[in-house]
């Protein structure tokens, strides 16, 4: 059968599309980031749409006369019909206008320009950390595993794997901030302070990745195309990093990118840890106090980061692996 | 569902959620007084009245930390239950809709698995206000996509396998296909995929309440403990510690028990015990001729635990000769080829009282790599999966070249392309440029002999390198091999499971059954049908014909009665003894034949003496 | 209708995959057809659609154009509850003997929803059960037994007996031998043999084995690329090919029946 899919596969290489293959993977993710956008957007707006109850009333708080409710209700824009208000809501955002603050009644555009590159800072170094740690530690257990280093990683990776990020960066100040003093506990001030958040990130995704890197290690070694290479009596080097890892890599990446793509989500409790000034830290402060624009911007925001982190993972998949282009609409 | 092969591992986190369980439900009749009642030393560090302190209005840790299992873990239930639930409803749901609607929903599955589950969790949060409640619902949905897509994939690839065809054209309705087919074949990974959604719905859950956007006071669970301790780390940190712990070691446990379904339900699970290896001795024989370029004698192929796969082969290649090995599958012939090539699978070992290429000792630890690579070429059998998928033909073809005999980037293509003429491939240049997967199945052998070529080797091991290929392209390889070893007096040895195969192309034939060799033989003898061994004949009756062979068209084939012994089951007397027609009562069963003029049977070996 | 010598025919059928312009279409009006009793062979090498027309035999892949024919009643115009009972007249067995039985139920209980598909009792059937299991050289404590317990040969019988227990007019063997030995080939070839006498069972045996085919067949069908190139008599087909490509098929396979030591 294996005839059968070769023949196949030729057939559907000859592309019929002006654009080639990169031309048509890139317009297909494209496609499919500007219909997340607008999933996103779509949400948030009605995220704030579906509060129960009545919003204008939870925006005034608690001791607003009448009079305020009304205004609120205006300011909010909840006396027009819903397609007007998404109309405006969307028209805004195009303009880069996402609304003001309740609370600080500042542009909450402005609040995220401040914000946001705190937040990719620590998120894209942590993404590089755990690959360029996860990524050798995985290879290196599947291809010279004894039965005693196997059990030792299942067990460490297992464990350090399901601590959450919180309870490491907890136990991360606890033990280098306040106990041994050697680096900053909170805030942003020096290029210090951003050890122990990263590493709080850092630790649990790069044993969950590190399990995936071993056993999708274990698969790529065990195929026939790497006997092929040890047949040529490669250098181990040659033989790892120039036969295996390619491999490896794509088998990673496409179960790997969910795992980068929550770290994201992991910055937002750690930022809280940490006391660093970025949009994690900013979204949870706004929900305590209701502030929906803020929590608006700052969730659009960090949707689009993700779906930015998934379009970066797919085409380093590409560049990877020449049959993702070939393969992709296939059968 | 098959039987559950339980582990120690998954039996111990089982048994500590277990007791975590019972602590849950019997934690708040004990010490629910203790941890609302105010001591009166806020913040105290831990002592043996308080064992993690008190917290900030004096009450005390430890007792708030074993009350809260209660409401933690009824929370981490719910979440995971409605994500299970809705999860599982939404894949069912999608992959039972139309092709449109399925590719949709899948896409749309896959996206919402790619956005973080925390940062969902805060949006349906925002709506749903903080609180218990919210947080369950908003853990819970965000839970939910990983539920969909696994179901939905999972569905889709078991209801695309034979099974369920033959089901449906057997007249099974479809709900009996669902509930006997389908679903017993996911349950397992949906098992698997539940106590790994457990383990992260209590930390996200936890998360939240960490946060503070979670359960509210006078309410606590872990992570609201966990809060609190955070603002007090600098006076008692031991208020920290209590709920971490909790969250950490339930957590874990939940993962463990995912890690040890996984392996419970894994039908490759359950290594074979490893013993020490024996040594393994045999005399060395000496058949071989003293100008043979490949000589076996005595070739053992050992597992960990002592079993011979393969039990004490001798042949040998003289130079420019054919020789091919022909068995069925478990006969040992690819691990004896595998042997010459030094490619044997880890945890196999080859003894041999010699194994030698001209004088390159192939048994010898650290035999030179570069002799090696240049000295033998192999070729595998199939040509699909053989080659690297991520690299360029370029890259591979040559390898051998520039990694042991120095030639650099432009020469080493030119004699890439033009061992690829020698393999009759059509526009080498393009097809350097070109991945595996653009070449069809014929292609990819011929490109793999041209490789194997390159470096100039003495010998060429192809096993079974037709096997996978078309007749027609078979054929066409076979003319390359023959030709190759007619113009450069290449030495091959080529292995088969195919009697015809072997019949047309090599000079010498080695049979072998469990693990040893039977008979050996020339192409002309075979060709003629004289073949001497119960088996081999038998394997030629068992063969229908392409021509008329004068025995009636539809007449039964020979059949050979029973099956092969496993290599741990090999009798020390002929192998074959319990299938053969002319089994001796009096050696056979006792007795190991020895190869004696060729063939190795104790009743051919009375035939000759007789006459 | 119109009268047919055939138990079963295929007439003009085409089948083809996708839609827009990924189609492709994977067999161009064949027509070819199986007396009662009889076995035809369908010969062909990867991509020739060989398998395609068995699963269009029976319903698995829909034929986009032309008709198949059970007893000159057309299947293709069917709606789904005729095609039920219809289905069952016709069984498939396929190539993978690991793919094709459910990891989870017994051989026992594969054989017993065969016999009876909504309840699928394995120890209300036990007697027909292993009456089956007999008819294909299995031992009747095989019933208890789930499929990784048994060999790839006693697999395929398994899954023979299964197609046969329920009963059907038309056996469609799809590479059943392909993943076996030799030796153990030749006990399934020989079990077909016999049961097509004693049932008079109508076979559609598909293979790339020229020499198996021939083995098997009464009339054979050659298939190139989605077309019928050949069709014939067993005898005359081998002896003498009419198509090149059937000429060039038969050249290909390694063999040495012809008295070829002379050469």
């Amino acid at each position: 059968m294996a005839a059968t899919t070769a023949r196949r596969t030729t057939a559907e290489t000859g592309w019929s599309t002006p654009l080639g293959p990169w031309g048509t993977l890139l317009v297909r993710r494209l496609a499919g980031l500007i219909a997340v956008a607008i999933t996103l957007v779509a949400g948030t707006f009605l995220m704030v749409q579906l509060i129960p109850g009545d919003p204008a009333r939870v925006v005034a708080g608690a001791e607003a006369t009448p009079v305020d409710v009304e205004r609120a209700r205006h300011d909010l824009g909840l006396d027009q019909p819903l397609l007007t208000r998404f109309g405006t809501y969307t028209g805004g955002l195009l303009r880069g206008h996402m609304g003001t603050s309740f609370q600080t009644q500042e542009p909450v555009a402005e609040i995220i320009g401040d914000r946001l590159p705190f937040t990719t800072e620590i998120a894209l170094l942590s993404v590089l950390v755990v690959l360029v740690l996860a990524v050798p530690i995985g290879l290196a257990v599947a291809a010279r595993g004894s039965r005693r280093t196997d059990g030792s990683f299942t067990f460490v990776t297992g464990t350090v794997g399901a601590t959450p990020e919180y309870i490491i960066g907890t136990l991360l100040v606890l033990g280098f901030a306040i106990e041994l003093g050697w680096l900053p506990a909170a805030g942003a001030e020096t290029v210090s302070s951003m050890v122990l958040p990263v590493a709080a990130l850092v630790l649990p995704a790069t044993c969950v990745m590190a399990r995936i890197v071993r056993r999708e290690a274990e698969h790529v070694l065990a195929q026939d195309y790497m006997r092929t290479a040890r047949g040529r009596r490669l250098p181990p080097l040659r033989l790892y990093a120039r036969h295996a890892l390619p491999n490896l890599l794509t088998a990673t990446l496409t179960l790997g990118g969910l795992i980068l793509a929550g770290l994201l989500g992991g910055t937002v409790v750690v930022e809280s840890v940490f006391a660093w000034p970025g949009i994690g830290q900013r979204v949870v402060e706004a929900l305590l106090v209701r502030d929906y624009p803020v929590i608006q911007g700052c969730v659009l925001i960090l949707g689009l980061l993700a779906a930015l982190l998934n379009l970066l993972v797919d085409v380093v998949l590409a560049l990877l692996d020449p049959r993702t282009l070939a393969g992709k609409g296939g059968h | 569902m098959r039987r559950i092969r339980w582990n120690t591992p998954l039996v111990t986190a089982l048994t500590g959620l277990g007791l975590i369980t019972l602590l849950g439900i019997v934690a708040p009749f004990l010490a629910e007084e203790e941890a609302t009642a105010l001591s009166g030393a806020a913040r105290a560090h831990a002592s043996s009245e308080h064992w993690l302190g008190t917290d900030a209005l004096g009450r005390d840790v430890l007792a708030r930390t074993l009350v809260a299992t209660r409401l933690t873990l009824e929370m981490t239930l719910a979440a995971t239950a409605i994500a299970a639930v809705t999860g599982i409803l939404l894949g069912a749901g999608v992959w039972v809709s139309g092709r449109r609607v399925r590719e949709l929903g899948l896409r749309l599955i896959d996206v919402m698995i790619s956005y973080p589950a925390l940062i969902l969790a805060l949006v349906i949060a925002t709506v749903l206000g903080t609180g218990p409640t919210a947080s369950v619902l908003a853990i819970g949905l965000g839970g939910a996509p990983a539920f969909a897509r696994l179901t939905a994939n999972m569905a889709a690839s078991v209801a695309q396998r034979d099974f369920v065809t033959q089901a449906r054209l057997m007249g099974v309705p479809p709900y009996r296909v669902l509930v006997r087919h389908l679903l017993p074949n996911v349950a397992g990974p949906l098992l698997v995929l539940l106590s790994v959604a457990f383990a992260n719905v209590l930390v996200a859950l936890s998360g939240l309440s960490f946060l503070g956007v979670g359960v509210q006071t006078p309410d606590y669970d872990w992570g609201s403990l966990l809060n609190s301790g955070l603002a007090s780390l600098h006076t008692n940190p031991a208020e920290a510690i209590g709920p971490a712990v909790a969250i950490t070691v339930t957590g874990v446990l939940a993962g463990f028990v995912g890690d040890g379904l996984a392996a419970a339900l894994d039908p490759r699970a359950g290594r074979a015990k490893v013993a020490a290896a024996r040594p393994v001795v045999t005399a060395p024989s000496h058949r071989a001729p003293g100008e043979a370029l490949v000589t076996v004698d005595g070739l053992a192929v050992v597992l960990p635990d002592g079993t011979r796969l393969v039990d004490d082969v001798s042949f040998h290649v003289m130079p420019g000769e054919i020789v091919g090995l022909v068995g069925e599958s478990g006969s040992g012939k690819s691990l004896t080829a595998m042997s010459v090539a030094r490619l044997l699978p880890e945890g196999l070992a080859a003894h041999a009282a010699e194994l030698t290429l001209d004088d390159l000792d192939l048994a010898a630890p650290g035999t030179d790599p570069k002799r090696l690579a240049t000295e033998i070429g192999v070729v595998f059998q199939d040509p699909s999966s053989s080659f690297n998928p991520a690299l360029r033909m370029s890259g591979q073809l040559s390898e051998t070249l520039r990694v042991h005999q120095g030639v650099r980037g432009a020469e080493a293509d030119r004699r890439a392309i033009e061992a690829l003429e020698r393999v009759r491939i059509k526009e080498p240049a393009r097809v350097m440029k070109q991945y595996p997967h653009e070449l069809s199945g014929g292609m990819r052998q011929r490109a793999m002999i041209a490789s194997a070529l390159l470096p100039g080797p003495r010998l060429i091991v192809a096993d079974e390198p037709t096997t996978a290929l078309d007749v027609t392209v078979q054929a066409e390889v076979l003319d390359v091999l023959k030709d190759i070893n007619r113009r450069r007096g290449t030495s091959v040895l080529l292995i088969s499971h195919d009697i015809g195969v072997v019949g047309t192309v090599c000079h010498r034939i080695v049979v072998m059954y469990a693990g040893r060799v039977v008979e050996e033989l020339s192409a002309a003898d075979l060709r003629a049908g004289r073949v001497r061994h119960p088996y081999t004949r038998a394997l030629l009756a068992a063969s229908p014909r392409l021509r008329d062979t004068g025995t009636g068209d539809r007449a039964p084939l020979a059949t050979i009665p029973g099956r092969p012994p496993a290599p741990a089951a090999r009798p020390s007397g002929c192998a074959f003894a319990a299938r053969c027609p002319v089994v001796l009562d009096t050696i056979c069963a006792t007795e190991r034949p020895r190869l004696i003029d060729d063939v190795a049977c104790h009743a051919v070996r009375q035939e000759v003496q007789a006459e | 209708m119109i009268s047919s010598p055939h138990k079963l025919a295929v007439e003009e059928l085409t089948v083809a995959f996708g839609h827009g312009r990924r189609a492709r279409t994977v067999l161009r009006g064949v027509s070819t057809g199986v007396r009662a009793g009889q076995t035809l062979g369908l010969v062909g090498e990867s991509g020739s659609g060989k398998s395609t027309i068995a699963k269009a035999i029976v319903g698995v892949h829909p034929a986009r154009a032309g008709r198949i024919l059970l007893d000159g009643e057309d299947l293709t115009g069917l709606r789904r509850r005729e095609l039920g009972a219809v289905r069952r007249r016709v069984q498939l067995v396929s190539q993978d003997p690991y793919a094709s039985l459910n990891p989870c139920m017994t051989a026992g209980e594969a054989i017993a929803e065969a016999v009876d598909p909504v309840r699928a009792d394995a120890r209300k059937h036990a007697v027909t059960v292993e009456r089956w299991l007999e008819t294909v050289a299995l031992d009747g404590s095989a019933a208890g037994r789930y499929p990784h317990e048994f060999s790839g040969g006693q697999r395929q019988r398994i899954a023979v007996a299964r197609a046969l227990a329920v009963g059907p007019e038309v056996l469609v063997a799809d590479e059943i031998t392909s993943a076996l030995d030799a030796s153990v080939q030749a006990e399934v070839l020989n079990l077909l043999e016999e049961l097509r006498r004693s049932l008079t069972l109508t076979m559609v045996f598909i293979s790339h084995d020229l020499a198996v085919v021939r083995h098997v067949s009464d009339e054979v069908a050659v298939l190139c690329q989605g077309e019928l190139v050949e069709q014939g008599p067993v005898r005359d087909v081998y002896r003498s090919p009419r198509h090149p490509y059937t000429r060039r098929l038969l050249a290909s396979v390694p063999t040495f029946d012809k008295k070829e030591e002379a050469a």
